[in-house]
């Protein structure tokens, strides 16, 4: 399965680091990632590939929700369907 | 491969969800209950009970993983069943009232908001087991929290059934009465319907049709806000620019909802029936079908103009869902509320909305007279009347029309009442104040209206 993760928040050194090497203890592959910044806010999306991923969906939701509190970022994954649902005839 | 989907894709998918309240409205799960059909009351209430609590076991467990999953909000789980005065007919009960406190337990206990089916068909006419329903709605819906009731009493194919609009009238008086210390709340979960459709997963009016199966997942999407939003990039723009932002809109919202409802038949192993794209309106700012309004140019809905504009939306958000599902179902439109919507309410204030007009925006939106506050001395036989007109509009143009009015007991005109939640608030709107009696109590059926010769 293949998700799509989202974080903003302000810029800082180091945060994208952070979530890469969390989705590396997870055993999560990424497949691309693409970000902007704004202003002062970055705006990272990531699209991941869970097949490896040892740890339940919702599990990871909720560890990348805790590390998001942790660098005062929001933090989101979803299942890439609902991108290519809207976006793709 | 690397996935196709783009940065700017998701941002405004996220957008959408986030800022301009994009949800799925509800996963609504159709149960048949004629197979539950028996001699005994007591049984049949049994087997209702245990039928629910068995197929809608894993409905709201399932909803909310999905929603995680898909990071879309699924703000209710529902059920529907089959017309309980066609279920349990074979009952032979003078009274359905322990029937609704059943479902109403069966609901509390799978955990889902409402349960809706509570209902007759009478349209031509009544059968024994339909005036038991009918006599037990008010009493029913005063005793239970989570049950929706409705009757259909007029269909394009068959004429008014004016014995039925004259009854609704007493009945929904009744129900005022009975809840006159909850503002007459009883009256919110009644619907009273024209041409209405099997497969509704909105309530008060949903129930599960005779020509469904078993058991089906149907889906009802919303997003006003997304709509409106959109409709502010193309401010100033002509009709064709409006109609095919709103087209592209509906298209996209209706993608969504396809897919929670292909996931939640597959993970409940329920198959899928429709997806329901109806504009419907919280009275949550930026979640107003007003607001969509006054975005194309009206100062207030109500203003000249709002007709043809309630129109357009309406079979433009039609469209856009019908590209996006070949299954689309239900209302699909835009609907009118009063009390649900923000809009509305600030219409109805500022003296540019009034019954008439919203009369008058039935003929073009989805459904009809939706959650209006009338004054409590509104005789019946004053709201048979208004019953009657929307179900004629509904009768002549083949379109299904609905009536949820309350007259709220103890209030008159530009007082407010508070419902709560989804429900809202809303100004108790001026009803005509000249009669109708000698005429709504003729008795009998108006006869089916002519097919041909459409002018």
């Amino acid at each position: 399965m293949k998700a799509v993760i989202t974080m903003t928040g302000k810029d800082r050194l180091g945060v994208i680091g952070k979530v890469c090497t969390y989705l590396a203890e997870q055993s999560i592959n990424i497949l691309d990632i693409s970000q902007t910044v704004i202003g002062e806010y970055l705006n990272m999306v990531m699209i991941v590939d869970l097949a490896a991923a040892g740890a339940a969906f919702d599990d990871i939701a909720t560890g990348l929700e805790r590390l998001g509190q942790e660098i005062c970022y929001v933090i989101r994954i979803q299942h890439e369907d609902i991108f290519n649902s809207m976006h793709r005839v | 491969m690397i996935s196709h989907v783009s940065h700017g894709e998701v941002l405004e998918t996220n957008r959408m969800i986030d800022e301009y309240n994009l949800d799925v409205r509800t996963i609504t799960m159709g149960i048949d209950l004629l197979s539950c059909a028996d001699a005994d009351l007591g049984r049949f209430m049994a087997k209702i009970y245990d039928k629910i609590t068995r197929k809608a076991e894993h409905l709201v467990r399932t909803g909310d993983e999905i929603s995680r999953q898909f990071g879309i909000p699924i703000v209710n789980k529902r059920i529907a069943v089959t017309p309980v005065a066609l279920a349990a007919a074979g009952c032979r009960a003078s009274s359905y009232v322990a029937v609704a406190e059943t479902l109403d337990r069966a609901a509390k206990e799978v955990g889902v908001n409402f349960i809706g089916g509570f209902s007759a068909l009478v349209h031509k006419g009544y059968t024994e087991s339909d005036a038991v329903l009918i006599d037990s709605i008010a009493p029913a819906l005063s005793q239970t929290e989570r049950v929706c009731a409705s009757v259909n009493v007029a269909a394009s194919r068959n004429g008014i059934n004016m014995d039925a609009v004259v009854k609704m009238g007493v009945v929904i008086k009744e129900m005022a009465e009975l809840t006159r210390e909850r503002s007459s709340i009883a009256c919110a979960k009644f619907v009273v319907f024209c041409n209405a459709v099997e497969d509704n997963p909105f309530m008060a009016g949903a129930f599960h049709g005779v020509g469904e199966r078993d058991c089906v997942i149907n889906v009802g999407v919303s997003g006003p806000g997304v709509v409106k939003k959109a409709l502010e990039e193309v401010r100033g723009g002509d009709f064709e620019n409006l109609c095919e932002t709103i087209k592209r809109t509906a298209f996209k919202i209706t993608r969504v909802g396809q897919l929670v409802a292909q996931e939640a038949s597959a993970r409940l192993q329920v198959p899928f029936g429709i997806i329901d794209l109806s504009l419907a309106p919280t009275p949550e700012r930026g979640d107003s079908v007003a607001e969509i309004l006054c975005e194309m140019g009206l100062e207030h809905p109500g203003a000249p103009g709002t007709t043809a504009a309630v129109a357009l939306l309406n079979d433009n958000i039609k469209k856009g869902g019908i590209m996006a599902s070949s299954y689309v179902g239900g209302l699909s439109g835009a609907f009118i509320p009063v009390s649900e919507d923000r809009g509305m309410i600030e219409a109805v204030r500022a003296g540019a909305l009034t019954l008439e007009k919203l009369e008058a925006m039935t003929c073009v939106c989805s459904v009809g007279l939706d959650m209006i506050a009338v004054p409590g001395d509104t005789t019946a036989e004053a709201i048979a009347g208004i019953i009657a007109d929307e179900m004629a509009i509904g009768m002549i143009n083949n379109k299904t029309t609905a009536v949820r009015l309350i007259p709220v007991a103890g209030k008159g005109v530009n007082d407010t009442v508070e419902f709560g939640g989804l429900l809202g608030y809303a100004p108790v709107m001026a009803v005509n104040p000249f009669g109708c009696a000698a005429f709504v109590k003729r008795g009998g059926r108006i006869p089916a209206p002519v097919h041909s010769f459409k002018n």
